[in-house]
């Protein structure tokens, strides 16, 4: 069964075409990430498939519901961090999780055992009673991505979610990443080429609201002819013309 | 269980704001101490304080409109609000939850108002509670006008719209400062239309018992209410489909 599929999805804005004609499958479990420039479509097309925007034409089943007629049971199967750090600054990071498992209707006990394994997965027991708004922006963000995943989400979608992360807590982020594999399905974006190919399980290059290619990396590698999956990704890239 | 959760959360956000928090109790006390230290100098009854403290604790409350409006429109500037979107929180919990929180600070605000007056001559009686009732209408008006400035502007102008106009507005136009039967003309026809002279007014006559004159205000008061609030919910969904 697909986590997700989309068929023919669009948006657009007046005169602008966000995303066009997306058809997409990405299988339960899967690490999926959508690679592109800036202005590629890759933010538009997660909040899509996140109910955060109603496409203009198509749909998709996101964990088998419609994202356009049953966007409330997509709702309890998502977790997001977007591209912004997401947190509310005058609250605790305890207290921003707890919000997140308020909001998902858990249990006292379910809410402290998800925090508890939250916090160790995150290093935030150090952190843990300090208002948000105080900590630096890589903190934030580790608390952002944590609140995203506290919900125990089926679906996980993380906007640039290494966006402003010094070196060592990128790694670690990419460890707990991993970690998600076979358990989350996570449809992960960047502009980082390193990143997708050391996390994906496919990738799909996006340009202009256009996917133009999707694979593994030595897939995109073999249909480009290249052996460097960098010179993959501009090959494909500027293969086609630029944007409107 | 949703909404409450979002609704702790929106009061611990504004409890936790110092400044804003400080200003919004601290001024109309300022206020209350210093218009009537001014009534004993002069010789002529203008700034009593059984009649000014009912028109201060109306004026406080345009401070909650700030308050109110500085979150909603703070939280849609953040990416918070966009995450909560995608969460099985529904409309009404969102504005439910931005609601709640800011009555009862709004009733404490009063409260404190009418405890801080005691002191400085306040006639105590029962009319204190009828009054602090009385003020709930004005209180979910001036909450909802927040809602509503929050969904339609940034955080700069809210300070500008709620934070300099509306308590410039509710000063003039609710006669406080001034009667305004002594200005007459435009600007006493114009406070005649607005809710904040109603408000004072009704709050003045349930502080001195007077039971006809403050339900023949409040229904003005009442009607503004629904009327605002209407809007604000519109507008806030309005603005949520867009995102």
């Amino acid at each position: 069964m697909y986590a997700i599929k989309a068929v023919g999805l669009t948006k657009r804005y007046k005169s602008i075409t966000a995303v066009g004609d997306l058809n997409l499958e990405i299988k339960e479990g899967e690490l999926f990430s959508l690679l592109g420039v800036n202005g590629a479509g890759k933010t538009t097309t997660i909040k899509i498939l996140s109910c955060l925007t109603k496409p203009t034409d198509g749909d998709a089943t996101v964990g088998g519901f419609s994202i356009t007629k049953e966007p409330d049971s997509v709702k309890r199967l998502i977790g997001v961090s977007p591209q912004e750090i997401a947190v509310a600054p005058n609250l605790s990071v305890k207290e921003n999780l707890e919000l997140i498992c308020g909001i998902h209707g858990f249990s006292k006990d379910k809410t402290a055992a998800n925090i508890n394994e939250l916090s160790d997965r995150f290093d935030l027991s150090g952190c843990m009673m300090r208002k948000v708004g105080k900590l630096s922006g890589g903190w934030q963000r580790r608390v952002s991505i944590a609140m995203a995943l506290i919900s125990e989400p089926k679906i996980l979608f993380l906007d640039e979610p290494t966006l402003g992360l010094d070196v060592i807590a990128r790694h670690d982020l990419w460890e707990t990443i991993r970690s998600l594999k076979g358990k989350v399905t996570v449809v992960l974006t960047t502009h980082y080429m390193e990143e997708a190919a050391a996390l994906s399980d496919r990738i799909g290059i996006m340009k202009n609201g256009r996917l133009l290619e999707v694979g593994t990396v030595e897939e995109l590698k073999g249909k480009s002819g290249t052996d460097n999956f960098e010179a993959a990704f501009l090959s494909i890239v500027k293969g086609v013309g630029t944007c409107e | 269980m949703r909404m409450i959760t979002f609704a702790k959360r929106c009061g611990k956000e504004i409890l936790r704001d110092p400044i804003t928090l400080c200003f919004g109790l601290g001024f109309p006390l300022v206020l209350l101490l210093l218009l009537t230290a001014i009534q004993g100098n002069i010789p002529v009854n203008l700034f009593e304080i059984d009649t000014l403290t009912p028109g201060i604790t109306v004026f406080g409350l345009s401070f909650i409109t700030l308050f109110s409006a500085t979150l909603v429109a703070k939280d849609r500037e953040s990416a918070l609000l966009q995450r909560l979107y995608t969460t099985p929180l529904t409309g009404f919990d969102f504005i439910i939850g931005y609601m709640l929180p800011l009555l009862p600070i709004a009733i404490g605000q009063v409260v404190i108002c009418y405890l801080f007056a005691v002191p400085l001559g306040l006639t105590v009686s029962i009319n204190i509670i009828y009054a602090v009732i009385g003020v709930i209408p004005m209180a979910i008006f001036n909450i909802s006008l927040g809602l509503l400035c929050g969904s339609l502007f940034g955080v700069k102008q809210v300070g500008g719209i709620c934070g300099a106009l509306l308590t410039n507005l509710s000063a003039w136009l609710s006669g406080v400062w001034f009667d305004l039967e002594l200005v007459g003309g435009p600007l006493k026809k114009t406070a005649g239309f607005l809710p904040f002279i109603h408000a004072a007014e009704a709050e003045k006559a349930l502080f001195s018992g007077d039971l006809g004159t403050a339900a023949s205000h409040i229904f003005p008061v009442i009607l503004y209410s629904v009327l605002i609030t209407a809007t604000a919910v519109f507008c806030f969904l309005r603005q949520m489909k867009k995102q």
